[in-house]
């Protein structure tokens, strides 16, 4: 009895498959989904009254792709390499045997088979594409918006339904490679363009429309099992057409994954391989490349936290129950520098009414320019229409009185990062603002409780941490001071929400979570300067590790004039308290006897050609910081420079900064591109084994400084063989 | 053990391996047949005492497929009991087959064999063979693999040749070349390649460019710049963290040129050559074949000559005379720093970079071109060796009798 699939046949003998998964809103590729269409597809094959089928969907959408939730605690039993090969080509099994009513070939080219053709309603993504592409038509509803790809590798898989292989074998090997290895979809009439999709109707037509064809067909052949089917463009290991393309694709794919990213090799694998042989060897070669990802940690740790996890969070798991949603009308944004005029951008974007302060109106004005050059981009590039450019932009009033703050739902302050100067805005807007109207810093360096003491309420004061440029940067961190209560948390997550941002929620510490802890991955790329290691190897290193820049690059971009202050105030603050590491010389002696603070002054590690010729290592680093005769290995620095923001970030947990270990995860990675492939420090850790990571820290202490030194947490965990994340618990560990 | 003799040494003039070329409309099997015919004519080589053939091709495939070696005996009329084969030792090959024919000597299996190679570029251009070192994606991204351009220029950058290190180097093999040209340095080797009715339509190598100055090699774009951009150079560079960026020196100028040609040395036991009357003209003292890092891939050379010399009982400043293909002029100056090799005694008389490499056949003329110049300046003791692809060097050293 079919749970999933609902089963009809018209007066025409045409049978109508709609996929409607009970109780969720959208439908996806799990084990019940799979068992149903296996059985209906035999069914249409089975009984000669049926001379064809249409397979379409229940819900808006056509079908979003396998169940990942059921991927990421798949593997419970044991199961023998035959057994998991078994599974993993069930899918292709069963797409196949639809394709080819599962004739033998000869006989499938004499007879050819029952036609399937897809009615699909709405988008159709990862599994739910390759359905469409397996059946021998595809009707595909008129909407632009509506999204047909292949988006596996995004969470390190590939698609593991035939898509490495049909899709090539429609558009071409370098066309599929572009789609599958980035994972854009394509819109319809793309689809259509490039001979994927027959043809386009509007929604409420698709079913009748694929029904027609399927009707004045009375057998079909997919193309590739046709005699003399040749690849568009080429293929095999002679192609001239194709053996550039390989060539090519596997550099820039070295190039952009660092040799970190196994499914993206393994697709190029899959669509090299699959264009030597015939179509039933190539799926076969598609399952076992699925399998060798699927059994790989990076596509688990990419699944939970850069899908289950952002998911849950973007859907409100860390806001506190019990509060009504509220949405924030107007916004009223102290200070119109870089930060405050990225926020009111994306406010204004949402919806909001925003008030931009500054100390004057030209500053004011200033701010909003950096509205209108991203409106004016968008407009110029067709993204936005130009009366909706000047909808939002009319959403943002520039002003330098305070008084117009009155009657704003919500405060954010970006002014300077003076105590003082925050101290005098804070009063002035408590001043004016309504008597429950939460005030929140974006304060990236003064801790929340300390600032919340300028402010009458500090259970209405709040951190909202944005990353720069606002308007590109996915995450806020949002800080909790002593005495924050619920209700401004949650106001805030619905800020969040309603900027379409990814937020987590940290408590209150020096540096918060991303601040800290990033800041310890340029450090240690200085300290290892300060030691005598190869500049080039240290950069090299970072991004092989799959940092987005080396530690020494984006040191120049935040300014080592401001880790020199920063520092400073760190110093100051701890006292005695405070761990000295190789980077404060190096810092010290960059800011103040060499002055050299980074991009901003053209002098950083890296030297800024006034011809706008590209950056390069400043030639006098070897001068000042003499590279040793004896070098790490590559490794070993790559091994530094993620144990060290794994050993922060575990701190931060122990500290109670964190509040669980999903949260470190998110943070880690869209806070300030800890390398993806990691799944972030916690997953980093659970995946080298927790005891692993402890002696890797503690040889890393004994040679490096206490820095490295693993939280007594991580050692209590590893002695009771404990992991940050358990099977079924995405969410992973709470802070204590 | 016996030992291996070098008893004559021929080669082709190299013609552009391009349609204008003047060797373009001669077929790879004529170019090794008149070879053999050269061998057995020159020495009235009675050919039923060669026992093998053994002929170097890059890119056996097309007309230069199926055995190119047993079919140019067949063809140059040796006794049907002369077996062939063919080996593919990329750039080296020409000196693998001569290596090969002296194992086979050395061995006793054979009293007579040649070793030789035979690349018609202009016919059956580079990869016409396909391969799955670039191409299939498992094997690309395991061993870091860069076109050797990329390589070249990563050996410049990391040993910090720069651009006008190379382009001396280039210009002095133009200059050396042309010297030996005018000087008929060459002429023993050199056999004049004819057509199908006999007349000759090559007589000298001609992709030289004696005209070759700093200033015109200055004008030439490093050829690999784009090559590196697309990715290549960021592969090389997670093999060589150490490397900043690549620093693209060479360029068409500078690098070995693209031709047509072949080339045959035969070798044979001190008693079969008395037997047919011939006189040695050196002795194979060693060979040595060896891998190394496949992504700089052209170091092979520097760790090949160390181990010949070691089989050889000798030091590098044993030998008298260098030869080392000029595939990348980084390549030669990376391997007299690494040897302690003065430029005076390396490449005496230009290479590749002036007279080009025809893939196949390069490694035996220019062991030819070697034994030439040591007979020409009565010195005793030479060198041999080339860089190769994925990562490899052979070399051989030979001492004149």
């Amino acid at each position: 009895m079919s749970k999933t699939i609902r089963f009809e046949v018209d007066g025409d003998g045409i049978a109508l498959l709609t996929i409607d998964l009970p109780g969720v809103s959208m439908n996806v590729f799990n084990a019940d989904l799979i068992a149903d269409l296996d059985e209906a597809v035999d069914k249409v094959l089975g009984d000669a009254a049926i001379k064809g089928a249409v397979i379409t969907s229940g819900k808006p959408a056509f079908l979003a792709g396998a169940d990942l939730n059921m991927l990421a605690s798949s593997g419970d039993k044991p199961m023998t390499l035959e057994e998991e090969f078994e599974n993993a080509f069930r899918l292709n099994r069963i797409l196949r045997k639809l394709e080819t009513g599962g004739k033998p070939k000869k006989q499938l080219q004499l007879e050819g088979t029952k036609p399937f053709a897809a009615a699909v309603n709405g988008l159709a993504l990862g599994g739910g594409l390759e359905l469409v592409l397996a059946c021998h038509h595809r009707v595909v509803a008129d909407d632009p918006k509506l999204q047909l790809g292949l988006p596996e590798s995004q969470v390190g898989l590939l698609p593991g339904g035939g898509g490495t292989q049909r899709l090539p074998r429609l558009v071409g090997i370098q066309a599929a490679a572009q789609a599958i290895t980035t994972g854009a979809p394509y819109n319809p009439m793309t689809a259509m363009g490039l001979g994927i999709v027959q043809a386009v109707v509007p929604a409420d037509k698709v079913v009748e429309t694929a029904k027609e064809w399927v009707k004045k067909t009375p057998s079909v052949l997919a193309p590739w099992d046709k005699k003399g089917f040749k690849y568009p463009g080429g293929a095999g290991a002679m192609n001239p057409a194709a053996v550039q393309t390989f060539i090519g694709a596997n550099a820039m794919a070295q190039k952009q994954t660092q040799h970190n990213y196994p499914a993206i090799q393994a697709i190029l694998s899959c669509l090299y391989e699959g264009g030597v042989v015939d179509f039933d060897t190539a799926i076969r070669i598609e399952s076992k490349y699925f399998l060798k990802l699927l059994k790989n940690p990076v596509a688990g740790n990419m699944i939970r936290t850069l899908f289950i996890n952002k998911g849950a969070v973007e859907k409100g798991s860390l806001r506190p129950a019990g509060f009504e949603r509220k949405t924030i009308k107007k916004l009223g944004m102290l200070g119109a520098g870089m930060m405050g005029a990225g926020v009111a951008y994306v406010s204004a974007k949402a919806g909001m009414d925003v008030v931009l302060l500054d100390r004057d109106e030209a500053a004011a004005e200033k701010g909003k320019d950096y509205s209108r050059k991203l409106v004016e981009k968008g407009v110029s590039r067709g993204k936005v229409s130009k009366e909706k450019g000047e909808a939002l932009l009319a959403k943002i009033k520039t002003t330098s009185d305070y008084n117009d703050l009155a009657d704003c739902d919500l405060i954010i302050e970006a002014v300077f990062e003076d105590p003082s100067i925050k101290k005098d805005v804070t009063e002035k807007t408590e001043a004016v603002i309504g008597k429950d109207i939460v005030f929140a810093s974006n304060t990236s360096t003064l801790p929340i409780s300390g600032l919340a003491k300028n402010f009458t309420r500090p259970h209405q004061f709040i951190g909202i941490h944005f990353f720069s440029p606002v308007d590109k940067m996915p995450l806020v961190e949002i800080i909790l001071g002593e005495k924050t209560d619920d209700a401004t948390r949650a106001l805030a997550l619905d800020y969040v929400a309603q900027i379409k941002k990814t937020p987590i929620v940290v408590n209150d510490s020096r540096g918060f979570y991303t601040s800290r802890c990033f800041g310890t991955y340029v450090t240690e790329g200085y300290a290892m300067v300060q030691e005598g290691v190869n500049p080039a190897l240290i950069d090299n290193a970072g991004k092989m590790v799959g940092m987005p820049v080396g530690p020494l690059a984006v040191g120049d971009e935040v300014a080592i004039d401001l880790s020199y202050k920063i520092g400073k105030a760190t110093r100051e603050a701890l006292g005695s308290a405070y761990v000295g590491t190789p980077a404060d010389a190096f810092v010290e002696k960059m800011v103040v006897e060499l002055e050299r603070f980074g991009r901003k002054n053209g002098k950083g590690a890296y030297e800024y050609p006034a011809d706008g010729s590209p950056k390069h290592l400043w030639p006098g680093l070897a001068e000042h910081f003499p590279v040793a005769a004896e070098q790490p290995t590559v490794d070993e620095v790559k091994t530094r420079l993620l144990v060290r923001q794994a050993v922060e970030a575990a701190r931060c947990f122990e500290e109670g900064v964190l509040i669980d270990a999903s949260s470190g995860d998110i943070g880690a990675i869209f806070g300030w591109g800890f390398a993806p492939w990691t799944g972030g420090p916690f997953s980093y850790i659970d995946t080298m084994g927790v005891a692993n990571f402890v002696a890797v820290a503690e040889r890393l202490a004994q040679a490096y400084g206490s820095r490295f030194a693993p939280p007594k947490l991580l050692k209590d965990m590893a002695a009771k063989g404990e992991t940050f994340y358990k099977k079924g618990d995405p969410r992973g560990k709470l802070a204590a | 053990m016996t030992e291996a003799f070098i008893y004559d040494a021929v080669r082709t003039p190299r013609g552009k391996g391009r349609a204008d070329g003047a060797l373009h409309e001669i077929t790879p099997i004529q170019l090794s047949t008149q070879m053999l015919e050269a061998v057995r004519d020159r020495n009235n080589l009675d050919t039923s005492l060669v026992d093998d053939v053994i002929l170097g091709c890059v890119s056996p495939v097309g007309e230069q497929g199926a055995d190119i070696a047993r079919v140019s005996a067949i063809n140059a009329g040796y006794a049907e009991t002369t077996a062939g084969f063919q080996v593919n030792r990329f750039c080296a090959s020409g000196l693998e087959a001569v290596n090969l024919a002296a194992a086979k000597v050395m061995s006793g299996e054979a009293d007579f064999a040649i070793g030789g190679g035979v690349e018609s570029m202009s016919r059956v251009p580079m990869g016409s063979d396909g391969g799955a070192w670039p191409v299939d994606p498992s094997v690309a991204f395991k061993s870091y693999f860069v076109p050797q351009g990329i390589s070249a220029d990563l050996i410049a950058t990391k040993y910090g040749y720069s651009r006008d290190d190379v382009d001396a180097y280039a210009v002095e093999s133009q200059i050396r070349a042309k010297k030996s040209w005018d000087e008929k340095r060459f002429t023993k080797s050199i056999v004049p390649v004819k057509d199908v009715i006999g007349m000759s339509v090559l007589a000298h190598d001609e992709f030289m460019r004696p005209e070759t100055t700093m200033q015109s090699l200055g004008a030439l774009k490093p050829s690999f710049a784009q090559m590196g951009e697309i990715g290549f150079d960021n592969v090389a560079l997670q093999r060589y963290p150490e490397v900043e960026r690549i620093n693209h020196v060479h360029h068409a100028g500078n690098s070995s040129g693209i031709v047509d040609g072949s080339a045959a040395v035969l070798v044979g036991s001190k008693d079969a050559g008395s037997k047919a009357g011939l006189k040695p003209r050196a002795r194979i003292r060693a060979m040595a074949s060896v891998g190394s890092e496949p992504t700089i891939m052209l170091t092979g050379p520097s760790f090949a000559a160390e181990k010949a010399l070691k089989k050889a009982g000798m030091k590098a400043s044993d030998i008298d005379l260098y030869e080392l293909n000029e595939a990348f002029a980084a390549v030669v100056l990376r391997f007299m720093e690494a040897l302690n090799v003065d430029h005076s005694i390396m490449n005496v008389n230009g290479g590749a970079i002036a007279m080009g490499h025809p893939l196949g056949a390069t490694g035996a003329m220019i062991l030819g071109t070697v034994l030439d110049e040591l007979e020409r300046t009565n010195k005793s003791t030479a060198l041999v060796t080339l860089c190769i692809g994925a990562g490899m060097g052979t070399a051989t050293i030979i001492e004149r009798i």
